[in-house]
């Protein structure tokens, strides 16, 4: 059972050296002739102004948040659809009821105007 | 075989720890947490748990380290800059824990495994398996998660509303 | 394993790597060909015969350029980033079947890898994907790159949820999270008929997980420039262009394998068994693979196709829409869809086909509702006319 997990890690291995072949050919090949402008930072020809270590919109860390809560819901389907015909109507039930409970959340998350790109 | 896969993932993901402790940068912190994260779930296929091995990946690789990166993007915290320690009893407790942890771990090694950890049946942690316990042994507690999701949501909203007004910027 | 196995695993790697750098090569030709036919243009036919040898002179420009690492830079998390973006493209495709291929000992040439949780481990690396661009967008040190990669992250976890859910239909039908066991069950009928509300919702968010038109806010020129690539050069960029394209034809693949019978075509076995019958197992077996990996690919293609008609067909979408369509319409959607399946195997396990028309039927009208419903420009426009006084 393992043998098909090695051949995951065999390819694994073989694709992180994969990438490295073009890099380092790259390297080699291309042409060398760095000046002060060209290693700057490019935005659009004018001179960056401030940092980019700037404080980003909360929104984004929210939507995070709710990824999280609902990955692990989703999480908890998984074993269940691969045995829902064998565990039958009862657990149809009690997932029911966790799906509910959940669904039930993200109402609230809506109505609240947490979901809202604002 | 299984054991020289196991030292070498198990070494990756004591240095990815390390790595990650004692980096500065907390991008870097959150790069080589990722790399434990990785091997860890390796270990997971090793103890023939391959549906941990997925949620493993999926929860704490994908879903925890964006959360991770977020909050350390959008706070433009990455650089240690403030190394003043806040709690001086921070240090001397933590290295207390991990004395006692490390103790512990050394104490069961030093005992060997129990004679019924012994995996018997490779398909003990199939997600067939894992959803008959579920259903049946769990199922309270499996509910009450539910209500942990909920309170999580809650917060959530809680967070927005009193976010949405200072969070007018991008 | 002995040694001969080892070698035969360490050639299926790298003929499945080259395939992938091939694929992605041709996928460009073939995007930037169809893209100009539907845009009335010729597109690049100087290069080879039809343009054929294009890929290539790209490749050689690439590498002769200069491989520019801004001063600003985190340099290591520059250098390493357009490797993690590649990894999880590539090895996304160890348990996908591409065909059926016996080996002889219940195995199959043409799937690398077949374990119990295959669609498991297809979700896993998919959500592992972006930390590639998101990291690359940090290590730029350049404003554009840093929004073009939270940017990203933002939206493929968005989309993700939908994403595993409809998969989770999928897994459903087949009570099985093992490809080969998916792809299987699907001889009989394939799974778009009862997954149809699945299959929609699925290559909606695809294409938003891949991050490409019409949801390719992270690189949306006008605001962003190159969005998170927008300081990488040479063959660093040209490893992200690689990993965006592997991943798109690797989740158009994930697609057939989960709803349009992956392998599968009506008449193979009755072919197969004609020829085994002919000519012996042997040449039974290669025609099987044979006409099975076409098949595949034929499904591939015209998946591809159509990603390449919705980009050259949809403007892009509006952050705010865009997280509305994933919270809003696809995330509910997927999660009826769960529903759905699940009432109707539990209530009736013994009558597939009764089951798929009336998800069918129903998937159709849940679908036709919230287009309609969520179509733009149904709120009545008032045109305000205001007195401007002269």
């Amino acid at each position: 059972m393992l043998a098909n997990y090695a051949f995951i890690g065999v390819f694994f291995i073989g694709a992180i050296i994969f990438p490295l072949v073009p890099l380092v050919a790259a390297y080699l090949l291309g042409p060398k002739r760095p000046t002060p402008i060209k290693l700057d930072t490019y935005e659009c020809g004018l001179e960056a102004v401030g940092d980019i270590r700037v404080q980003f919109k909360i929104q984004y860390y929210l939507y995070a948040l709710a990824f999280v809560i609902f990955d692990i819901e989703v999480v908890f389907l998984y074993p269940w659809a691969a045995a829902y015909g064998q565990v039958g109507l009862f657990a149809l039930i009690a997932m029911a009821i966790f799906l509910v409970i959940l669904v039930g959340g993200l109402v609230y998350e809506w109505k609240k105007g947490a979901l809202e790109w604002v | 075989m299984e054991l020289i896969i196991f030292l070498i993932t198990a070494a990756v993901a004591v240095a990815g720890a390390v790595a990650m402790l004692l980096s500065l940068n907390a991008i870097h912190s959150a790069i080589f947490l990722l790399i434990n994260f990785v091997a860890i779930s390796v270990l997971y296929v090793l103890l023939y748990a391959p549906f941990l091995f997925a949620i493993q990946l999926i929860v704490y690789a994908g879903a925890i380290m964006v959360l991770f990166l977020f909050v350390v993007m959008l706070l433009g915290a990455e650089r240690a800059e403030d190394t003043r320690e806040r709690f001086v009893w921070q240090r001397p407790l933590g290295l207390t824990l991990s004395a006692i942890l490390l103790g512990l771990i050394g104490y069961i090694a030093l005992r060997g495994p129990a004679p019924e950890a012994r995996v018997t049946n490779h398909q003990f942690a199939a997600p067939e398996r894992i959803a008959e316990a579920l259903f049946t042994t769990y199922l309270l507690p499996f509910e009450i998660t539910a209500f942990l999701l909920l309170a999580a949501i809650v917060g959530v909203v809680v967070l927005h509303t009193s976010g949405s007004q200072a969070g007018k910027r991008e | 394993m002995t040694w001969i196995d080892l070698v035969i695993l360490v050639v299926k790697c790298i003929v499945l790597s080259l395939a992938a750098t091939a694929v992605f090569a041709y996928f460009t030709l073939f995007e930037r060909r169809t893209l100009a036919r539907l845009q009335n243009r010729m597109g690049p036919n100087r290069a080879g015969p039809g343009g054929l040898l294009q890929p290539l002179a790209d490749a050689v420009k690439l590498f002769f350029k200069e491989d520019v690492t801004p001063l600003m830079a985190d340099r290591w998390v520059y250098l390493v980033s357009p490797t993690f973006a590649l990894i999880p493209a590539i090895i996304i495709w160890a348990t996908i079947p591409v065909g059926m291929w016996p080996d002889g000992q219940g195995g199959n040439w043409l799937q690398l890898a077949e374990i119990n949780v295959g669609v498991l481990y297809l979700l896993a690396v998919m959500s592992v994907g972006v930390y590639g661009i998101t990291v690359a967008g940090w290590a730029s040190n350049n404003k554009y790159s840093m929004l073009g990669g939270i940017r990203a992250s933002a939206q493929v976890i968005s989309y993700e949820l939908a994403l595993g859910l409809t998969v989770l239909g999928a897994v459903m039908q087949a009570q099985s999270f093992s490809t080969a066991v998916i792809v299987e069950r699907q001889a009989q009928m394939w799974n778009i008929v009862p997954q149809f509300l699945g299959f929609v919702v699925f290559i909606i968010a695809a294409t938003a997980e891949v991050v490409r038109a019409p949801f390719d806010l992270v690189e949306a020129e006008q605001e962003l420039v190159g969005g998170y690539n927008t300081e990488y050069s040479s063959m660093k960029f040209a490893l992200f262009f690689m990993s965006e394209y592997v991943k798109l034809v690797a989740m158009n693949a994930i697609a057939v394998t989960l709803f349009l019978g992956g392998w599968q075509f009506p008449g193979l076995q009755t072919l197969t068994l004609f020829v085994t019958q002919q000519y012996g197992a042997a040449v039974g077996n290669a025609v099987l693979g044979l006409t099975s990996l076409g098949a595949f690919l034929l499904k591939v293609l015209a998946l591809s196709f159509v990603s390449v008609w919705i980009r050259a067909t949809l403007p892009r979408v509006r952050y705010d829409q865009l997280m509305n369509l994933g919270w809003k319409v696809l995330l509910p959607l997927s999660l009826i869809n769960v529903a759905i399946t699940a009432v109707l195997n539990v209530l009736l396990p013994d009558a597939p086909t009764l089951t798929a028309i009336i998800s069918l039927v129903v998937g159709v009208i849940i679908l036709a509702v919230t287009a309609n419903v969520g179509r733009p420009g149904k709120e009545k426009r008032t045109v305000k006319l205001v007195e401007i006084g002269l």
